[in-house]
């Protein structure tokens, strides 16, 4: 579709408002303090015809994500192991700056990030999803559709993943027919649970570190950096990073990033894993 | 006196029967029916039955006081962007000052933002002015978007909601009919008070009693309420 | 001819009787206007966004604002995913959605402009195409556009020689053995109920598909009643 995109339109005075207030008082112009997360919510049973698919919410960003698992044949040169695919659509129902048609880059950054993460970090145990070596193995499916963005999108979206896949039921195998009869009530798709990361986005607002930003703090920030950590004997270890933005990071700033990441880190790892695997 | 009756109504939906009505805004007749033709809050004065929004975008009127942002400059004048279906123009002849075509920058520039009155409305855009009084550019503060049918409730009945508000936090609030409202005061911290305030009124905006429970959202936080008596 | 083997229903329920319905307004808080409608284990949910400026300019119509409507499925509503982005199926939906929405809302005060409406299903038991349908007229109201009526949906079927409203999957697609299964979608406006869109693909004699209409013209009253329901709730929650 041709279409121009509808600009987010920013004006100075509330740039000026927002910066200063971080700068001045470290708050934010919802009452926030800079490293802030917005109240987290997650449902669960959004549709029965899939392996999971669950809500998850920060304040009003909401997405939903969904996984399936269908019958594939294994890459050559992984023969038995199952593959994996992970697609984000930034639907233009969530924002009036999403575009119908063919993904755009956001969307395709979001996707690639989140499938990054989980690929490499070896969250899906792919071997125990081989049916038959060479021939037949599960692909799964990650899902993400956004609903509605009042900004960290990349976050709502990281979390839903992990926590859709947490949930994720095993398929039923057919052998005779070669084709999967629903899912197992009971069983879930395997996972190797010591490996979960996390990750959050910070942007720089102002002079400061701000985490979950709004819509308006993740328009004017200067540069985001998203990091992912997995637990490490009870202690964060980084497993991904992307930088996204054109300005550049100084030491100072770096420092800073590290330790609130850290801190937000052992404050939220337990929670997130709770929804994962509980 | 005029006696009211509220109620929410959907598209379709017998508001009165009887040929001595007349139906006004958002309402129709078919037959011996006044008809809902919006969604909205049904308003029976006299004989007089119109349908107000209480959702939905903002479509500018003659008259109305907005506020808005540039986004473009051109020969002649400024697009200014208010959250609406189209841009709208302010033409260079209708600001309070001779502004010479090749300062126009100085004057206004882009991303600064104004308050101005809608002059005219046609099918290719919208015509404004900020020759009068009270019109002209905002500077510092904040804004935010609560919607255009949450208006009248921020205001309150004589501006009564406003004054509250500057009583308990000292901020001026500014409400322009498309929904956006300029919050402006000394102190930041005042200022994100004055916001939550205005978001708790957009949030309840169909509720009874709204008054009451402002001036209990205000000392919840804090905040002394002033003497001044607030109306609904 | 042969005997009539559907006398009860998969699920228990009569033969004129609508699965258990839940409507919302506001759901999507960026949107001008939204809904969710659920019958059953079908779940849709509608956006509306707009009048906006239609680009391209060339698209554009002085006359009136053009009413855009964008159905598709989440990849995860249906057991077999679903690729995202459109298909002929959806695109089909859409156009025949957009025709049914369009007898109702009035868009002449907008001139060069566009509202668009997204309909999509996060969790499919057929009657996906009528619950996005009930979704939309319940957002397009949310949204304050001008509308002379509200309209509402319903599939009606024919299972083998049984008249039945709102399939479920098993009905819609799973059926097969007598006359097999007859799919109908209705949609009616709410006021003057006439029909605004009118699907079928099977077989059906004349007088059953009269009693179909009256059928479909009983279920969209109940349909109707949860929509208005929902919409006289909206704005007093979130």
């Amino acid at each position: 579709m041709e279409g121009k995109m509808s600009k987010f339109i920013m004006p100075n005075l509330q740039k000026e408002a927002i910066e200063n207030l971080l700068n001045k008082e470290g708050k934010r112009l919802d009452g926030r303090n800079a490293d802030e997360y917005r109240e987290l919510f997650v449902e669960d049973g959004i549709s029965k015809n899939s392996a999971s698919a669950i809500r998850v919410r920060f304040g009003k960003t909401e997405v939903l994500a969904g996984v399936h698992l269908a019958l594939a044949t294994p890459y050559p040169d992984s023969p038995d192991q199952g593959t994996f695919m992970t697609s984000a659509e930034m639907h233009p129902m969530a924002s009036q700056q999403f575009d119908i048609g063919r993904p755009g880059i956001n969307a395709i950054e979001l996707a690639r990030v989140i499938d990054r993460g989980i690929r490499e970090s070896g969250f899906i145990d792919m071997k125990k999803l081989c049916i038959k070596e060479g021939e037949k193995v599960y692909q799964v499916f990650v899902d993400i559709v956004a609903i509605n963005d009042d900004g960290n999108l990349l976050d709502v979206a990281g979390l839903a993943a992990i926590i859709a896949l947490g949930k994720a039921r095993m398929p039923i195998y057919n052998e005779k027919e070669d084709k999967i009869d629903g899912y197992s009530e009971t069983e879930r798709i395997p996972l190797e649970k010591d490996v979960l990361s996390y990750s959050m986005t910070l942007h720089k607002v102002g002079d400061k570190i701000v985490a979950d930003v709004s819509k308006e703090e993740e328009e004017i920030s200067k540069f985001r950096l998203t990091i992912a950590m997995g637990d490490n004997a009870g202690k964060p270890r980084i497993t991904a990073m992307q930088k996204g933005k054109a300005g550049t990071i100084n030491t100072e700033d770096m420092e800073t990033i590290l330790k609130l990441a850290e801190s937000k880190w052992t404050e939220m790892f337990p929670k997130v894993k709770e929804h994962v695997f509980g | 006196m005029v006696k009211e009756k509220r109620n929410i109504v959907t598209p379709g939906e017998t508001i009165v029967s009887g040929n001595e009505f007349l139906p006004g805004d958002g309402a129709y007749r078919d037959g011996e029916d006044i008809v809902a033709g919006q969604y909205g809050i049904a308003i029976v004065a006299e004989k007089h039955v119109r349908v107000v929004p209480v959702s939905g975008a903002y479509y500018p009127k003659r008259g109305n006081s907005i506020i808005g942002t540039i986004v473009d400059i051109t020969f002649n004048g400024w697009l200014i962007d208010f959250g609406g279906a189209q841009n709208a123009f302010l033409p260079v002849s209708e600001v309070p000052m001779y502004v010479n075509k090749n300062e126009m920058r100085e004057f206004l520039d882009f991303g600064e933002s104004v308050i101005v009155k809608v002059w005219d409305v046609k099918s290719r855009g919208v015509d404004l002015s900020m020759k009068m009084r009270g019109f002209g550019k905002i500077e510092g503060g904040m804004i935010i978007s609560v919607g255009p049918n949450k208006v009248p409730r921020i205001i309150g009945k004589e501006g009564s909601m406003v004054k509250l508000i500057k009583g308990a936090t000292g901020c001026d609030v500014t409400v322009g009919q498309n929904g956006k409202v300029w919050i402006s005061g000394k102190d930041a911290n005042m200022e994100v008070a004055t916001k939550k305030i205005v978001e708790f009124i957009a949030d309840n905006a169909v509720t009874m009693g709204l008054t009451g429970m402002v001036e209990k959202f205000i000392k919840d936080m804090g905040l002394k309420v002033a003497a001044t008596e607030a109306k609904e | 001819m042969a005997k009539n083997i559907y006398t009860k229903r998969d699920d228990g329920r009569k033969m004129t009787e609508v699965r258990p319905m839940t409507a919302k307004v506001g759901i999507v808080p960026s949107a001008d206007g939204s809904a969710s409608f659920e019958t059953g284990k079908t779940k849709a949910i509608a956006v509306v966004r707009g009048p906006r400026t239609l680009h391209p300019q060339h698209m554009q119509n002085a006359k009136t604002g053009i009413l855009r409507v964008n159905y598709g499925m989440m990849p995860f509503s249906v057991e077999d995913r679903i690729r995202p982005g459109p298909n002929r199926r959806s695109e089909e939906i859409s156009k025949v959605t957009e025709w049914a929405l369009n007898s109702v809302v009035d868009l002449t005060g907008f001139p060069n402009t566009v509202v668009d409406v997204f309909i999509q299903i996060p969790q499919a038991d057929a009657g996906t195409r009528v619950a996005g349908i009930n979704a939309a007229a319940m957002a397009l109201a949310h949204a304050g556009l001008p509308m002379k009526q509200m309209v509402s949906a319903i599939g009606v079927g024919k299972i083998d020689q049984t008249l039945v409203v709102d399939l479920d999957k098993f009905e819609d697609s799973e059926f097969h053995d007598g006359e097999g299964s007859t799919d109908i979608p209705i949609v009616l406006t709410s006021r003057t109920k006439e029909i605004a869109l009118l699907q079928l693909d099977g077989k059906i004699s004349v007088d059953e598909f009269k009693e179909v209409i009256e059928m479909g013209k009983v279920a969209c009253d109940d349909i109707l009643k949860v929509q208005m329901e929902a919409l006289k709730n909206g704005g007093k929650d979130e």
